[in-house]
């Protein structure tokens, strides 16, 4: 049984049938890829995952429980955690608040109204986030303010305040996105080492293929609001489904 | 001690310092020189420094932290001068639970106020605040004059039940007090030609404002409060990160009408009558005004722009023509006229117009309010020192961004 179980899920906007009879099922350690041309409906799917949006008919599933309606707070207290295709990240903040944000909301819950506890004081969450920060490469940048760093750097701060909370589950959209090659590279070696070290699930939307076929083990490939083909990567090269989806059909 | 750390410690020692010398501080001219009307050391005027001071750090709780800019602050002002006034019309009129009561009305009014109002935010939350204010004005002014007065507003007489104090002689005007001392007492010193005001209402507020201050000082550095700075932030990453944001403005909201209610309650320990003026949509302005001059998510900004306001207030509009004249007497009679003519628009009257320009310069050249200014001042003179050593352009970061 897999841990995110999606079935049948559809979403119209308006006229646009952005998700039409969806069916994914992402086995608990794997990294699950999901590809697909622009207006596919990858990023619509990630956004039913993570209380966004709420999908017109079917059941998104999360170890054992359903993930629909509940709010997005919620569902990252269930151990879900989004990294954007824009970094969101606390601008205002140090990278080293950034990450210790998320840290307290793993310790603490949705809540906890303390107006008189120290943060200089929380000297087991400030580590933990040190270290998070350690992972992605971030450590000597902590006390920068996180509106002034590099997109890429962005991008890892990002990551770290996913991983800090050690999530069961890893939502990914597009990671390398706009990244020089060497940028691309660390990432996937990131990814991979966390993926080896924590045991955590991931399902990554992605347009490089470097990268799908770097890191995926399952691939899912979306066209037009609905998975055409679902297999390992090896069998999806080629796949002649998947050519028509990306390059058109023959005749045209 | 005191649970703070080196930085804020020595911030929080200067503050203290500087309201318990205030007397001195404010009175820097002797009297009857021409620059005794700049002195500042009066009762009346020091009492409402500390005062604003707590209603703007309060706000800065609000506005500051989480960013939400609550457009009806004054409401809580004047439901805490309503509470306290009714505690001293039937308990007594020692000050204590008149304080209280301010404080704990005022925070359920902006329990009921925030909940809804915070369905919003942005442009739709200031809004709705400024209509609660407005209304609360209104029904104080009209359906609601049985408990507040109405027009003419509010004051401790005579024949008040006052359950707790013995009656009070016929004729004789009830003031409030603490245990036997009053707030109006006043100790003067002359020193010289100096003439220094020691008033116990103005430290009895004095002490209320730095236990506000300390407490919001607290509130900066915790873990609550770096969720409100999230809020600020990014609050859709805020969600996403598995806090609920709600609890958290929601809090931010009741404490800053505490702080709100607390200085109302302080008002009319001052000077015992309420109005409902005191609610009006110009009022929560002022609060605005006063946290974004001093510099909005600071901690000390906020007192240093309720202080700068209410000077200019004060000190500002009791300039008159004559004075003018005064200072200018000695250029040539056409040019005295003339240079007269040109000030006077910005004093008397039209203090209101040097304040607007005051604004209007800080907020153009120093977004971050006179705490900004401040701090450049500071990065100059050191940089000019560090300039002499020549060890070179070492990057600063700023490892406490809300100082």
């Amino acid at each position: 049984m897999g841990i995110l179980e999606v079935q049948n899920v559809n979403k119209r906007f308006g006229g646009l049938q952005a998700l039409d009879r969806v069916n994914l099922n992402v086995e608990a350690g794997t990294v699950h890829a999901i590809i697909g041309p622009n207006g596919a409906g990858k990023s619509t799917l990630l956004n039913c995952f993570v209380g966004r949006l709420t999908p017109d008919t079917g059941s998104v599933m999360f170890d054992g429980k359903s993930l629909l309606g509940r709010k997005p707070h919620e569902i990252n207290q269930h151990g879900v955690s989004r990294v954007f295709q824009t970094p969101e990240i606390f601008t205002d903040l140090t990278a080293l608040e950034n990450v210790m944000i998320p840290a307290f909301a793993k310790r603490d819950g949705a809540y906890k109204l303390n107006p008189f506890a120290r943060v200089a004081g929380e000297s087991e969450i400030r580590d933990k986030a040190e270290e998070a920060l350690k992972d992605v490469q971030l450590a000597d940048k902590r006390h920068q303010h996180a509106g002034e760093m590099s997109r890429g750097d962005k991008r890892r701060l990002e990551m770290a305040m996913c991983l800090v909370q050690e999530p069961k589950l890893l939502l990914l959209d597009e990671p390398t996105a706009g990244m020089a090659r060497a940028d691309t590279n660390r990432t996937i070696d990131l990814l991979k080492h966390i993926g080896e070290t924590r045991g955590i699930t991931k399902v990554v939307i992605e347009h490089d293929m470097h990268v799908v076929f770097s890191l995926a083990d399952k691939i899912s490939v979306l066209a037009q609001g609905h998975v055409i083909v679902e297999d390992v990567p090896e069998n999806i090269k080629g796949h002649p489904k998947v050519r028509e989806a990306y390059l058109g059909e023959a005749q045209v | 001690m005191l649970k703070l750390d080196k930085k804020d410690m020595r911030l929080f020692i200067i503050v203290a310092l500087m309201t318990i010398l205030a007397p001195f501080i404010l009175n820097p001219f002797p009297e009857g020189s021409g620059l005794a009307q700049f002195n500042a050391g009066y009762p009346d005027l020091m009492q409402r420094f500390v005062i604003f001071g707590i209603f703007a750090i309060g706000f800065n709780i609000l506005f500051g932290l989480t960013g939400y800019l609550s457009f009806g602050h004054a409401a809580f002002l004047g439901v805490g001068s309503y509470a306290a006034i009714w505690m001293m019309k039937l308990l007594t009129m020692n000050v204590i639970p008149a304080i209280i009561a301010s404080v704990a009305i005022a925070g359920v009014f902006a329990l009921v106020v925030g909940f809804i109002s915070l369905r919003r935010s942005g442009i739709y939350f200031s809004i709705l605040t400024l209509a609660f204010a407005q209304m609360s004005f209104a029904m104080a002014y009209s359906v609601l004059t049985p408990i507040t007065g109405g027009e003419t507003g509010l004051q401790p007489k005579v024949n008040d039940p006052r359950i707790l104090d013995a009656a009070l002689a016929p004729g004789a005007t009830p003031s409030a007090g603490l245990f036997g001392l009053e707030m109006r007492d006043s100790y003067e010193l002359a020193l010289g030609n100096w003439l220094f005001t020691f008033n116990f209402g103005y430290y009895f507020a004095a002490a209320l404002m730095l236990v506000a201050f300390y407490t919001s000082m607290r509130i900066f550095r915790s873990p609550f409060g770096m969720m409100l700075r999230g809020v600020k932030s990014n609050q859709q990453r805020l969600n996403y990160t598995g806090l609920n944001s709600k609890p958290y403005t929601l809090a931010a909201f009741v404490i800053s009408g505490m702080y709100a209610g607390l200085a109302g309650g302080l008002l009319v320990a001052m000077d015992t009558q309420v109005g409902p003026e005191r609610m009006f949509w110009t009022a929560s302005g002022e609060v605005v005004l006063m946290t974004i001059l001093g510099g909005a998510g600071t901690l000390i900004g906020p007192v240093l722009g309720a202080g700068f306001i209410k000077y200019m207030e004060n000190i500002i509009s009791k300039i008159n023509e004559s004075i003018l004249h005064q200072w200018f007497y000695w250029l040539p009679d056409g040019l005295e006229d003339l240079v007269v003519g040109m000030i006077y628009p910005f004093i008397g009257k039209g203090w209101h117009l040097t304040l607007g320009i005051m604004f209007m310069l800080v907020v153009i050249f120093l977004p971050g309010g006179l705490v900004e200014g401040g701090q450049r001042i500071g990065r100059w003179v050191r940089g000019k020192g560090r300039k002499a050593d020549a060890t070179g352009d070492k990057k600063s970061t700023a490892s406490t961004p809300a100082e």
